[in-house]
C-alpha cells in the first residue's frame, strides 16, 4: 500500500480515513435496500421477512415459488409481456427521432437551436403527474387512451431527450469535415450519412435508445393514466400487487428487474469502452 | 496571360463571394487555368483563398460571377455531382473503415464492380507506396501516411481536378518536404490539375506553376514562382513573397522605366520604377536582403548608402546582419557564410551595395501589411 506523504499529521490521516467511511456510508445506503431484497425472494413462506431458517442458511427455507408464481400467474406473463413490447417499441421510435433531432440541432445553420433543444428536452423537466394529465386529455380526442400505440408514443415522448442527450454527446466529437469529403468522393448527402455519420455515432445512438427503453421500462405514472388493463406493465402490476395481495411475487420481480438493469448497464458499459477504442484510434 | 478559349480547362470569371450580403471576403476573381496546371493560391489568413476553393468545391455557394470547367458553369452543379477530388487538411479519412475500404468509397458510389474496385485500390496503394496498409485503420497510421492516403482516395476515381487544401499544414517540416515532392511527383505522372490553398510560401514557390497571391479579397499578383519573386507587382506581393527591405523617400524623377529616389539624411539611390509611380511622390524601395552586399566587396553595384550597424546573427549557412538607416527603420543584409563575412562592432558605419536591376520602387501604400511567417 502507499504510504502517506510526509508532512501528513494524524489530523490528515483520520480525515483521509473518515473520507472513506463517509463514502462506503453512502454507498451502502443507496445499496443495501436493493440488494436485500434478492435473498428475500427467495424466502418459502409468504414473508417480508428473513426467517429463522433462512438465518441459519437452511436450504428448506429457500425456494424458488415466487418466480414460478410468476410465470404461472397470468397477469404477470401479460404485464412481462407488455414491458418488453411497449418499452422496445418505445425505444425505437424515441431512437428514430432522438437521432434525427441531435444531428439537425447540430447543424451549424439551425435557427432556434436553444429554444428547439429546450421544447425538446422538456419532459425529462416537467414533472411526470403534469405529462400525464396532460396526455389523458390530448390523447381521450385521439382514442388513443387504454392501447398500445397511445402507450408508445407517450413513453417515446418521454425517451426521446434521453436520445438527443447521448447523440448530441457523440456528435460534438464529429469532424464535419468528413461529410465533406463524403460529398467530394461522390456521395449523396443521405448516402454519406448512411455510410459515414451513423456508424461514427452509432455507440450513442444506442446508449441513448437503451436510456429510452430503461425509462418506458420503469416507468409507472403514465401507465397509471394512460393504460387500460389489457396494457398493465410491471410497474403497474407491481403496484396494484403492493396494495391488493402482499407476498414475494413482487421482491422475485424486482429482483428480475434489477438483473435486467445490470444487463443494460454492462452493455452500456461495453459500447463506451468500445467506441472509446473507436475513438482512440480514430 | 493570353490563352486560345479552347485550352482553358478552368475559368473564374469575377467571382464574388459574400456571408452577410454587405462584406465581399472574395472581390471579383478571376482565373484562366489550363489542364494539368499546378495553380496555387497563397495569402495570409482570412484572405479569401480557402473561400474560393470551398466555392470550386461546391461547399460554398457563388454570389456573383460563373466558375465553369471546360465552358460550362459548375455554379448550380452539387458538390457530389462535381467529381472534383479534395484533399483536406486534416485528411478527412473515415476512421470505421480501412484504407482500402477508404479508397473504395468513390468507386462503389460510382458503381464500380468488387473485383475492378480490388485491382484499382492496389494499384494506387502501390503509387503512394502503402501497398502492404490496406488492411489497417487511419488511426494506426502515422500523419505522413495518412496524408498519402487521403491524396491517393482524392486521385482513385480519376477526377481531373483536384484541389487540396493546405494538406501539408499538419505535418512537421521534413515529412512536409517530403510530401511536396511526392504530390508533385503524382502530379507530373497522373497529369491531373491541382488548386492548391497554402499560407506557406515556400511550400508554394516549390511546387506551382502559378502562384496567386490574395490579398482582403484581391488577387494581388498571379504569376510563376519566379516572377513573383524577382518582379513582384507592389509592395504587398514584395513583402509577402520572401524576406524584403523597404526604404521609404520620394521619386525625385522617372526616367527610362528607372525612378530616382531621395532618401532623407542618405542622398538618392535609382531603383526599377513599378507601375503606378508618379514624380514627386512618397515611395518605397525594395531590396532582397541577399541582393545586399557590404562594402568592401568584389560583386558590382549601381547605388550605395550608409547605414549603422546594429547586430550580427549567425545562421549557419548564411549570416544576418542588421543596419539602421538614418530615418531609424532597419535594413537586414544576407551574407553567405564564407571567409569574407565582414566584422563589425556596434555603432560601426557600413556602406551596403547594390544593383539598381535588384532593386524596384514601390508607390508608398499607407500600411505596409506584417510579415508572414
Amino acid at each position: 500500500m502507499r504510504g502517506f506523504p510526509e508532512y501528513f499529521t494524524i489530523w490528515h490521516i483520520a480525515g483521509h480515513y473518515a473520507l472513506r467511511a463517509m463514502a462506503f456510508l453512502v454507498l451502502a445506503f443507496l445499496i443495501l435496500p436493493i440488494l436485500v431484497i434478492i435473498p428475500l425472494s427467495f424466502n418459502a413462506e409468504p414473508f417480508f421477512t428473513f426467517t429463522q431458517g433462512m438465518l441459519a442458511l437452511d436450504p428448506e427455507a429457500y425456494s424458488l415459488r415466487w418466480y414460478s408464481e410468476i410465470l404461472n400467474d397470468q397477469k404477470w406473463t401479460l404485464a412481462i409481456w407488455n414491458s418488453f413490447v411497449i418499452g422496445i417499441a418505445a425505444a425505437i421510435l424515441a431512437t428514430v427521432l432522438g437521432t434525427v433531432a441531435a444531428v439537425g440541432l447540430a447543424s451549424p445553420w439551425m435557427p432556434f437551436k436553444r429554444i428547439i433543444t429546450a421544447l425538446l428536452l422538456s419532459p425529462m423537466i416537467v414533472p411526470l403527474i403534469i405529462i400525464a394529465a396532460g396526455m389523458f386529455f390530448f390523447y381521450t380526442s385521439f382514442g388513443l387512451v387504454g392501447t398500445y400505440p397511445g402507450l408508445i408514443i407517450a413513453h417515446a415522448a418521454l425517451g426521446v431527450p434521453f436520445v438527443i442527450i447521448t447523440v448530441t454527446a457523440t456528435l460534438t466529437g464529429f469532424d464535419r469535415t468528413l461529410f465533406s469529403a463524403g460529398l467530394s468522393l461522390g456521395a449523396s448527402p443521405i448516402k454519406v450519412f448512411w455510410d459515414v455519420v451513423i456508424p461514427l455515432i452509432r455507440p450513442g445512438v444506442i446508449s441513448g435508445g437503451l436510456f429510452a427503453f430503461v425509462t418506458s421500462f420503469d416507468e409507472v405514472v403514465l401507465v397509471l393514466f394512460l393504460a387500460g388493463p389489457e396494457q398493465r406493465t410491471i410497474p403497474r402490476q407491481m403496484f396494484s400487487g403492493l396494495r391488493e395481495q402482499i407476498n414475494p411475487t413482487i421482491l422475485a420481480v424486482a429482483t428480475l428487474l434489477v438483473v435486467v438493469s445490470i444487463a443494460l448497464l454492462v452493455t452500456l458499459e461495453f459500447l463506451r469502452r468500445r467506441s472509446e477504442r473507436l475513438r482512440g484510434t480514430g | 496571360m493570353l490563352k486560345t478559349q479552347d485550352s482553358v480547362f478552368l475559368e473564374f470569371d469575377n467571382v464574388k463571394k459574400s456571408y452577410d450580403q454587405k462584406n465581399l471576403v472574395v472581390k471579383g476573381f478571376n482565373i484562366a487555368v489550363e489542364q494539368g496546371e499546378f495553380i496555387t493560391l497563397l495569402g495570409p489568413s482570412g484572405s479569401g483563398k480557402t473561400t474560393v476553393l470551398m466555392m470550386l468545391a461546391g461547399f460554398e455557394s457563388v454570389t456573383s460571377g460563373t466558375i465553369s470547367i471546360r465552358g460550362n458553369s459548375i455554379n448550380r452543379t452539387a458538390p457530389y455531382k462535381r467529381n472534383i477530388g479534395m484533399v483536406f487538411q486534416n485528411y478527412a479519412l473515415f476512421p470505421h473503415m480501412t484504407v482500402a475500404e477508404n479508397l473504395g468509397y468513390p468507386l462503389s458510389v460510382r458503381g464500380m464492380n468488387k473485383t475492378a474496385q480490388r485491382d484499382r485500390i492496389a494499384e494506387y496503394l502501390k503509387l503512394v507506396e502503402l501497398d502492404a496498409f490496406g488492411d489497417r485503420y487511419p488511426g494506426q497510421l502515422s500523419g505522413g501516411q495518412r496524408q498519402r492516403v487521403a491524396l491517393a482516395r482524392a486521385m482513385i476515381f480519376e477526377p481531373t481536378l483536384i484541389l487540396m487544401d493546405e494538406p501539408l499544414g499538419a505535418l512537421d517540416k521534413k515529412l512536409r518536404e517530403q510530401m511536396q515532392y511526392e504530390i508533385t511527383r503524382l502530379h507530373e505522372q497522373l497529369g491531373f490539375t491541382v488548386i492548391y490553398v497554402t499560407h506557406d510560401q515556400t511550400e508554394a514557390l516549390s511546387m506551382s506553376n502559378r502562384i496567386a497571391v490574395f490579398n482582403d479579397g484581391i488577387v494581388q499578383q498571379c504569376a510563376p514562382p519566379a516572377e513573383l519573386y524577382e518582379r513582384p507587382a507592389n509592395a504587398f506581393v514584395a513583402e509577402f513573397i520572401g524576406e524584403n527591405n523597404f526604404i521609404k523617400g520620394k521619386v525625385d524623377r522617372i526616367e527610362g522605366g528607372r525612378a530616382v529616389v531621395s532618401i532623407p539624411g542618405e542622398g538618392t539611390i535609382v531603383a526599377e520604377a513599378a507601375g503606378g509611380l508618379v514624380e514627386g511622390a512618397n515611395s518605397v524601395v525594395s531590396i532582397r536582403p541577399e541582393k545586399l552586399f557590404i562594402h568592401p566587396t568584389t560583386h558590382d553595384h549601381d547605388n550605395e548608402i550608409e547605414a549603422k550597424f546594429i547586430a550580427r546573427i549567425y545562421v549557419g549557412d548564411f549570416i544576418r546582419y542588421y543596419f539602421r538607416l538614418a530615418d531609424g527603420s532597419e535594413i537586414v543584409v544576407k551574407v553567405l557564410n564564407d571567409l569574407s563575412a565582414p566584422e563589425f562592432s556596434e555603432g560601426d558605419t557600413g556602406r551596403l551595395q547594390w544593383l539598381i536591376s535588384d532593386s524596384i520602387a514601390f508607390p508608398d501604400q499607407a500600411e505596409m501589411p506584417e510579415t508572414m511567417g
